[in-house]
């Protein structure tokens, strides 16, 4: 740790090196961004090949494509297709939520945003931040490369969901294509927990003289809730992936009945990290959008310690849930009526959240900026998706929506519309201090409705497919769901458009470099990152500020 | 004021600390596995049956029909129940056979696994003798007749979530054991002490 000081007061690197060896928060915090956007853009275009595939009945693409990406003969092309569709849906959901949604909120604006609003200079432990980010591309490459390597016998890539049951994912699949996913998931999940105990510490030990907890802005506490989330959920993922990875390669039983083991276990493991892994993706979010809010309101936020604690106990709760995610794997009335009632609870901190935000904008003076407009976007749409996912709570109800596309709609609205809205509202909020230039209002109230057209239209009418049966995770489907399913794949194509806007977006703010200052939300404004200049420093507060 | 070489001891204190949390939830993990085990077994939980010493002594009325299942997985056998249902009273003892044969020319050993359904009657479902609790070896050709000794446990009639249960299914798969001859781990008893180790052919 002396030596990371003693290298703080050198003169930074530069060039290549200024990145590779970076131990400083705002470089790392920009590299996970522009990680997350390169991941972001390719597993959006896996779901938009999805979507082409599902436009019509019948299988359209995929067998064209495994010829054309695998080489397999004319015959085999069939079934190399339908496996290749459920490697696209295995790969799009883990690439949307190992590399998109947490090196975004997690590894970009908390890393970037985080020390500066608790007036620390840098992360508690720099360097353990630089092999943080640099273990996530290497897991993404190896996710990547598990695409292209055999499954299923005769057939590439793993296709059984970023939920990887066994026995598919055990005896399903011999091929090394699963190892590489596991291996990918075991290096982005040691990145993540390294990443939340740098987190944890900074916020405790780190924080400027009088910046107390109960003064912290909100993003530092969801922040603070979803390391705690990060370092006791993914160990437990690790261990169970990799009680899969000696099931699969080294004769242990560990979810095989035949040496006694149980594959429920498996579920019951995974989602004890799956579900509150659903808040770590949507935690930062909340409190990104409370700083929005607050800021184009004018007004502080309404109800900040109850902000705060709904959160905790959003976090709290969501570790004694999970088994909502197996209704239907035989446990017994008791148990489901216990898990019935727990989830439910998780609607009443969210609430709070969602009525705060509604009260924050109650009589303030409202300015409709682009990332107003996609805070509240969130807001409503994140209310949809927990609406439906009270609907899920429900044991009875699921048996009849679970695996239906009612389920895929839910998580969409969550996370699609919910934790990307808030990365872009984030994006808008702080591109002007992360890069010094204002982005184009139009381009950005422009990218704005295109894509909350396109995102609405690919999964409102999920909600209708589902309740009518059809069921997810399958490449082709009876000609009675094609209405909706047509429906959704134009949203997914006006959602493709949105995308290339948001990049135009980009372009078009370093091509003008219209200079943002360093505060250009004005007086709603008042976290610590607007009193630095646009960029900030490349060291900040050398001179720790005072809190009042 | 907290001097910067402090401030970063504290920090890699905190550090360690949570790297041991983190630690110590991989280790969670791992636990769960024999946890799971022994929490299915005290509790009846996801199916798993009982093993008993002998009969509970009260037998009720109310009679259910209990339903056998029998399939092999990876062996050259043929396994069946040699009935396909009984019907018994609650409480009361009752034996069944399973039929097995090895079809192939050579010794082959297999161990059974075993589940009823509905879920919720395992905590009720006792065996006295069973084939699975032992491994069995079949040489060539060879048939055998296995017994399974059994009573539902009374308190099955004071179970909220049996009120409409008439029938129950006891299932058995025959898996490859490795070695021949050694009690398996699983399976392994609430009330096994003193459990007469019974001849496992017929």
């Amino acid at each position: 740790m002396a030596n990371a000081l003693a290298h703080d007061s050198h003169a930074h690197p530069t060039g290549w090196k200024r990145y590779v060896y970076s131990t400083n928060h705002k470089d790392i915090g920009v590299m996970y961004l522009v990680f997350a956007i390169i991941a972001g853009i390719i597993g959006a275009a896996l779901s938009v090949v999805m979507r082409m595939e599902l436009q019509e009945p019948g299988i359209q693409i995929f067998h064209g494509l495994a010829q054309m990406v695998y080489g397999v003969d004319a015959g085999a092309a069939l079934d190399a297709g339908k496996q290749m569709y459920n490697t696209f849906t295995t790969a799009h959901g883990l690439v949307m939520i190992f590399f998109v949604v947490m090196p975004a909120l997690i590894g970009g604006y908390a890393n970037y945003f985080i020390p500066i609003m608790i007036g620390a200079p840098d992360m508690a432990f720099p360097r353990l931040n630089n092999i943080s980010f640099w273990l996530l591309p290497v897991a993404f490459l190896l996710l990547i490369m598990s695409l292209f390597v055999e499954g299923p016998s005769g057939l590439y890539g793993t296709g059984g969901g970023w939920t990887m049951y066994p026995p598919f994912s055990t005896t399903g699949n011999p091929g090394p294509a699963m190892d590489f996913a596991i291996l990918a998931i075991h290096i982005a999940g040691a990145s993540s927990i390294l990443g939340a105990i740098n987190f944890i510490t900074t916020i405790f030990n780190m924080r400027a003289p009088g910046m107390t907890m109960h003064k912290m802005p909100l993003f530092a506490w969801s922040v603070l809730v979803t390391a705690f989330l990060l370092l006791l959920s993914l160990p437990v993922l690790a261990g169970a992936i990799t009680m899969l990875l000696t099931d699969r390669n080294f004769g242990t039983t560990f979810f095989d009945p035949a040496g006694g083991g149980d594959p429920i276990l498996f579920q019951h493991l995974f989602w004890f990290f799956g579900h509150p892994e659903v808040y770590i993706l949507i935690l930062p979010g909340f409190g990104i959008i409370s700083h929005i809010i607050s800021t184009f309101s004018r007004k502080p936020v309404f109800g900040y310690l109850g902000m705060a604690y709904a959160m905790v106990a959003i976090g709290v709760v969501g570790f004694v849930v999970w088994a909502h995610h197996m209704y239907t794997t035989g446990i017994d009335v008791d148990t489901q009526a216990y898990f019935v009632f727990a989830t439910m609870v998780i609607a009443v901190p969210t609430g709070v959240k969602v009525f705060s935000w509604i009260a924050t904008m109650w009589g303030g003076s409202i300015s409709f900026r682009t990332p107003m407009l996609w805070a509240i976007g969130f807001i409503f749409l994140f209310t949809v998706g927990g609406v439906t996912g009270v609907q899920l709570a429900n044991a009875g109800l699921d048996r009849s929506m679970q695996d239906t596309y009612f389920v895929v709609a839910h998580f969409h609205y969550v996370l699609s519309l919910g934790a990307i809205f808030a990365i872009f509202a984030g994006w808008y909020y702080w591109f002007p201090k992360i890069s010094g230039y204002m982005y184009n209002e139009l381009v950005g109230k422009v990218h704005f409705w295109v894509m909350f057209v396109g995102v609405n239209l690919v999964f409102f009418p999920q909600h209708f497919l589902g309740v009518a049966g059809m069921p997810r995770r399958y490449i082709d489907y009876p000609d009675a769901f094609a209405g909706w399913n047509f429906v959704s794949s134009i949203g997914s194509y006006i959602s493709a458009v949105s995308v290339l806007i948001f990049l135009y977006g980009v372009i078009e703010a370093f091509q003008k470099k219209r200079v943002a200052g360093d505060n250009p939300w004005g007086e709603g404004a008042t976290t610590l990152e607007w009193q630095l200049p646009s960029p900030p420093p490349f060291h900040q507060w050398e001179e720790l500020p005072r809190i009042r | 004021m907290v001097k910067p070489a402090q401030k970063s001891r504290f920090n890699l204190v905190l550090g360690l600390v949570l790297a041991l949390v983190g630690a110590g939830m991989v280790g969670a993990a791992y636990a769960a596995v024999p946890l799971y085990r022994i929490f299915c077994q005290a509790t009846g939980y996801n199916g798993t049956t009982r093993r008993a010493v002998a009969a509970s002594g009260t037998v009720l009325d109310r009679r259910i029909i209990v339903r056998f299942d029998g399939n092999v997985q990876g062996l050259p056998w043929k396994f069946m129940p040699a009935q396909a249902a009984v019907s018994v009273r609650l409480g009361e003892p009752t034996t069944i056979y399973y039929l097995a044969e090895n079809t192939s020319d050579h010794e082959t050993t297999g161990s059974a696994v075993f589940n009823v359904a509905p879920d919720a009657v395992g905590q009720f479902f006792n065996k006295i003798q069973c084939f699975c609790f032992t491994k069995q070896t079949l040489k060539p050709h060879e048939r055998v007749t296995m017994p399974v000794t059994f009573f539902v446990s009374p308190d099955f009639d004071k179970e909220r979530q049996l009120k409409e249960t008439r029938a129950v299914t006891l299932s058995y798969t025959m898996y490859p054991a490795e070695e021949p001859g050694d009690t398996k781990a699983e399976g392994q008893p609430v009330a096994q002490a003193g459990s007469a180790v019974l001849p496992s052919k017929l």
